[in-house]
């Protein structure tokens, strides 16, 4: 998917060129706002407070998640339901408001405001799980790599590279061709499949820098154990970026469920989702342009919501860009 | 107005057409009159077409585009009159079975001659087949030969051939062969239409790979050039003798991958023809192109299947498919969701076939949803009241697999949703395999124009076209007595007999029949005429002069 | 900078054949049989599939498979597709329509990026600032498909300013559309990692003395920050070329192009495993080259670095 190649290889290049990582400012550094000392996440936190792009975001996405969650409450109309003697690519009534021909009706007769709410639960689903799988894989595989070097490192760095080398929408081609019923955990698992090398590379390179720290060597020098160290003291200082790469590429993965469908290898039926309307709609855009754009524009603004969050969090654990 | 826009490429191109006749309204001008001027007996005709598949060569051209040069290039033994699908010679003299249709004789028209100038002969005949049929050469087609005796040896199941030779073809002279079958076919003069049964020269045994981007023919048309993914060119041949001489001076199939591309090209006369025009220009073409636009069905028709080794269908009361049948409102979503692109079927037999009868279904293809409710009830309901149409995603079946189910759950509430499989591989592969959970998609598009074609081949016991494990011994019985009946006519007949039977059973319930909707453009002089297989006849085709 | 140069082709070679690996596995692995597939609706001839098979070595084991075709890449043979066509053929076809529209997309994407991002950069925290901001957001978040039906209704369906379709893949007025609809989401992040680099080297030191030197305005911001903030450009640029690749799939079926997207989206789904592998392995290797050739430029645009 270009959308989440370009966000992650942006954000690694932003975060290789531009800013080292987060966690090299130790807390309370910032002396002008407050007294007290604060953490890196105290820190965060209270940036992202005085931010309206976070708010603005915040709001959009919990209203998005109440509808994929109950969609419900926003309409009572089966969005299966097609009614093409009276129906058939009726205009939309705009002033309807969450009346069932809000939106008019596409070319099998069903409202598309109906479909466009239920279409949301797949669409979240698919972003929030393969942000969750990569990031578990990836930030595991990357935390590994870092923290032991030797051969550990060299055989996770190569298999990243390997998987990294592979175009990340082809590949993903490939892999969903293979299965003939795609439900949302497949889509999830395809999309991770080649998904994982950015975080896992963000994730390395901030683990070697927070594994040289002084309070590293000091917690060493009292004779912590391994994991202690790795996940008292290396993880909670390296993982900022890597929730940054996440949360980005989290609106990606969405706009790549969408393309992938709309190429007919996305999620299948009975699944609704947005893609294949948008698919849909495109043979008849001549005529009817509401069927591509009301899809089209909930897509659209469920990724803007999922970016501008992820931009939101980038700049509030980043100190470096402000 | 302007072009057009594709909405998603397809894979393969699938569209083929028949008869044209005009379709009224339009905004036809005097000046523009397609039926006035003269023609150029010298004018070239540009056709849209995609890069074929295969190398031009007859027994392995499978794919719609490969065929349609190749037809022009080729004249086979017989042709199919259009509209009646009556047998025609072509470079036959005659076609003539014996008592029981198992041994034919073929007589060629004399003085023959390919492209090249060596004679088209009885035994350009026999080695064209023999070399077709031969596993070695592994060509797509070659089961069209199995009706030959003497097949096995050329083509075993296992292993290497035994002979490059079948038996059952025997050079008599320089214009008479006779072909011997391992049973009694009374249509087997029919079969021999198709492209495989082409002749083929003596340069092609020499270097079929070099032959293939280079084809030499017999037929009206000869070969000049073909540049990959642009242009093929074939220009009258003027030894040409056939029935068929070209009335153009060659045609220019020009390369498309879209059907929007190619729409555009028409409405600016840069092409004359195209296959089909785009999904996105279908509600417009007809006030686009006046009557310049063509609007009919060809022989082909497009059912849903059910899977009878599946739960929900083992063991069902026919009349429980009946009702599912009648449950689908054909007229309303051939005109919405399909946007006039097939007509309601009424016959499991495709319109222009021979043996095909107006209304063969009667009352089981209208639509009537209490009837459909009560016939269910009756044959005992669904299975878990939930059925699922599986269809290939790689091609335009969505629109109307949803509109058949949502008519079907409307109207009798069971439950029915599509079940896609990514690509047409796919939905092969669950079908060979028996894996298809309900109902599957099924298509067919004319091989020969015989009803037996629509009904043996496909629903026959041992039908290598059955995939769905139907089996009925008397419709079996049936066929086998119609194939080894005295006359055609008589063959036709009994097909008509053994549909009623298969009326009873529903092995399958026919959706719709095929239409064209394609376009020519202000250059072609009257219409252009359609052959049986849904292809324009390209020599039958005039330009205007300028 | 050569023995550099030399070490990392070396390193390639195992990152090259892990990602062809992966590839064939990918591609070998998958359900539906090409060679059925052939016969459609019709009756299969499962003899004929069986010799078709055992001349394409379809019948023996994967991983033998690869090290022949590998074997066979080596000698620069890249093997045949089901219809009997050489894959180096349709790639020779395919190659250069792509080549040409990336080149085209890569040039708007860097004009428009750097130049949006420039603008706010210099004037961060101001309105213009902002505005390039939401743009650039806005792009992101509407999908390439999406972009692609949108532009095409409006400028060519309803404006008429440009073909829908593209005929000739070397008319530039035919590629333009396709070429900037492709470049739009690259040209969004190029736009914000400008801004970004602007806006943080304008603080740095070396400003500070080219100002107090006395240098002209338009030298500092031509030179010495332009040069200066290319670099993490030019790095994002060279990675993204496997995203346009994908992005291509998409621009290319939606405009009829036969370029590289095109073949391998049809060759994905027909299952044509020696056309998906070929394709996937040249880009795999320019997509190595051309991370090289990055760090390479690195040297020449950045003096503190020095390859050993």
């Amino acid at each position: 998917m270009p959308d989440v190649t370009k966000a992650q290889t942006t954000d690694e290049a932003l975060l290789d060129a531009v800013a080292p990582p987060a966690v090299e400012v130790p807390a309370g550094q910032d002396e002008k706002k407050s007294d007290k000392p604060r953490s890196l996440w105290g820190d965060a936190w209270y940036d992202l407070r005085h931010r309206p792009m976070f708010w603005v975001s915040s709001v959009l996405l919990f209203l998005l998640i109440v509808i994929a969650a109950f969609p419900g409450l926003f309409t009572s109309v089966d969005p299966r339901d097609g009614d093409l003697v009276n129906h058939y690519l009726s205009k939309p009534e705009l002033t309807h408001f969450f009346q069932p021909d809000w939106f008019g009706y596409d070319q099998q007769g069903r409202s598309i405001y109906a479909r466009v709410v239920h279409g949301t639960r797949a669409s979240i689903l698919v972003g929030v799980g393969v942000t969750a799988v990569v990031t578990l894989v990836g930030a595991l595989l990357g935390m590994l790599a870092g923290y032991f070097g030797g051969w550990v490192d060299s055989v996770i760095s190569r298999l990243t590279d390997i998987f990294f080398g592979i175009p990340f929408l082809l590949g993903t081609m490939v892999v969903l061709n293979a299965f003939t019923e795609r439900k949302v955990y497949v889509v999830i698992l395809a999309l991770a499949f080649l998904g994982w090398t950015s975080i896992a590379r963000v994730t390395r390179s901030s683990v070697i820098t927070a594994k040289q720290a002084d309070y590293v060597t000091a917690a060493r020098a009292l004779g912590a154990g391994t994991s202690r160290i790795l996940f008292r003291h290396v993880m909670p200082n390296a993982i900022a970026p890597t929730i940054v790469v996440a949360t980005i590429a989290l609106g990606g993965y969405i706009s790549a469920e969408a393309t992938l469908s709309f190429l007919g290898l996305g999620l299948s039926d009975p699944t609704i989702s947005w893609g294949i309307d948008i698919s849909e709609g495109s043979k008849v855009i001549r005529d009817n342009p509401h069927t591509l754009l009301f899809p089209a524009g909930m897509l659209s603004l469920t990724v803007f919501a999922f970016i501008m969050l992820g931009d939101a969090v980038r700049d509030a654990l980043d100190p470096k860009l402000r | 107005m302007r072009g057009a826009r594709s909405a998603k490429w397809v894979a393969g191109a699938i569209v083929v057409a028949l008869a044209a006749t005009a379709c009224g309204g339009g905004d036809d001008t005097g000046s523009d009159d397609m039926n006035k001027g003269k023609a150029d007996p010298n004018g070239i005709v540009t056709a849209q077409l995609s890069e074929p598949q295969n190398p031009l060569q007859p027994a392995n051209a499978k794919e719609s585009q490969g065929s349609r040069v190749l037809r022009t290039i080729f004249a086979g033994l017989v042709d199919y009159e259009p509209g009646t699908g009556e047998l025609e010679y072509v470079n036959a003299e005659s076609v003539t079975p014996n008592d029981d249709s198992s041994e034919w004789t073929v007589k060629l028209k004399a003085g023959w001659k390919f492209h090249d100038g060596t004679p088209v002969t009885a035994q350009s005949y026999v080695d064209s087949w023999n070399w077709s049929a031969n596993i070695k050469n592994n060509q797509t087609n070659s089961s069209w030969f199995a009706d030959i005796v003497g097949y096995e040896d050329v083509h075993p199941e296992k292993g290497d051939p035994k002979t490059d030779k079948m038996s059952g073809l025997k050079v008599v002279d320089e214009t008479t062969f006779t072909v011997k079958l391992t049973q009694p076919v009374s249509y087997f003069a029919y079969k021999l239409g198709y492209d495989v049964w082409a002749p083929l020269p003596e340069a092609f045994f020499k270097d079929p790979e070099k032959y293939g981007e280079n084809p030499i023919g017999n037929g009206p048309y000869k070969f000049v050039s073909w540049e990959h993914n642009k242009l093929i060119k074939v220009r009258k041949f003027d030894g040409y003798k056939g029935p068929n001489k070209a009335k153009n001076g060659g045609i220019d199939f020009k390369n498309y991958t879209t059907a929007d591309a190619a729409y555009s090209d028409l409405r600016s006369n840069n092409v004359d023809w195209i296959e089909q025009v785009p999904t996105t220009a279908l509600t417009n073409y007809k006030t686009d192109l006046g009557d310049r636009a063509i609007d009919q069905e060809y022989s082909a028709v497009q059912s849903i299947v059910p899977a009878f080794y599946t739960k929900t269908f083992k063991d069902i009361d026919p009349k429980v498919i009946q009702g599912l049948s009648m449950a689908i409102d054909r007229e309303t979503i051939t005109k919405t969701v399909l946007q006039g692109t097939r007509t309601p079927a009424d016959s499991y037999v495709a319109p222009g076939v021979l043996g095909y009868k107006k209304g063969a279904l009667g009352d089981i293809v209208k639509f009537d949803a209490a009837q459909a409710k009560k016939l269910i009830q009756e044959g005992g309901g669904v299975p878990g009241n939930k059925i699922q149409i599986q269809y290939n995603a790689d091609q335009d079946h969505k629109p109307w697999v949803d509109a058949v189910c949502n008519s079907i759950r409307k109207s009798t509430g069971v439950d029915c949703v599509g079940d896609p499989k990514p690509t047409f591989q796919a939905d092969l592969d669950a079908r060979d395999n028996d894996e298809v959970k309900s109902m599957y998609r099924g298509g067919w598009v004319l091989d020969y124009p015989v009803n037996s074609n629509f009904m043996r081949d496909l629903y026959g016991t041992t039908a290598a076209g059955n995939t769905s494990g139907y089996s009925n011994k008397e419709f079996d019985e049936l066929s086998s007595e119609a194939d080894k009946a005295s006359s055609i006519d008589e063959t036709v007949k009994l097909y008509q007999e053994a549909e009623q039977l298969l009326a009873k059973d529903m092995p399958a319930i026919p959706l719709w029949f095929y239409k064209v909707n394609s376009g020519q453009s202000t250059n072609i002089l009257g219409k252009i005429p359609y052959g049986q297989d849904g292809d324009p006849i390209f020599d039958q085709v005039q330009v205007k002069q300028k | 900078m050569g023995r550099y140069a030399a070490r990392r082709l070396l390193q390639m070679i195992p990152i090259f054949i892990g990602t062809t690996l992966l590839i064939f596995l990918m591609v070998h692995i998958l359900p539906g049989d090409p060679v059925r597939a052939i016969y459609g609706d019709k009756a299969p001839d499962p003899a004929q599939i069986a010799a078709i098979k055992r001349e394409y070595g379809f019948d023996k084991p994967v991983l033998e498979q690869y090290v022949h075709y590998m074997l066979n890449l080596l000698q620069g043979d890249f093997g045949k597709n089901l219809a009997g066509r050489p894959v180096i053929d349709l790639m020779s076809d395919a190659f250069p329509v792509t080549l040409r529209l990336t080149l085209l997309a890569i040039t708007i994407e860097i004009i428009i990026g750097v130049g949006l991002g420039a603008w706010a950069g210099l004037r961060a925290g101001k309105a213009a600032d902002t505005g390039v901001l939401i743009f650039t957001l806005t792009v992101i978040s509407i999908p390439v498909f999406v972009l692609g039906f949108i532009a095409r209704f409006i400028f060519a369906d309803e404006l008429g300013w440009l073909p829908p379709n593209v005929q000739d893949s070397t008319s530039f007025s035919q590629l333009f559309l396709p070429a900037f609809v492709l470049a739009m989401l690259s040209m969004a992040y190029v736009a914000r990692l400008t801004r970004t680099t602007f806006a943080e080297n304008l603080r740095a030191d070396y400003m500070r003395t080219a100002l107090a030197k006395g240098l002209p305005r338009r030298r500092i911001i031509g030179v010495h920050l332009l040069r200066n903030s290319l670099i993490p450009v030019v790095t994002f640029v060279g990675t993204d070329v496997g995203g346009f690749i994908g992005g291509a799939v998409i621009t290319e079926g939606i405009f009829n192009i036969q370029g590289v997207g095109n073949l391998l989206y049809r060759a994905v789904q027909t299952s044509e495993g020696s056309t998906v592998t070929g394709v996937v392995t040249v880009l795999v290797l320019v997509i190595l080259l051309i991370n090289l050739l990055i760090d390479l430029l690195y040297a020449v645009l950045d003096p503190r670095i020095r390859y050993a």
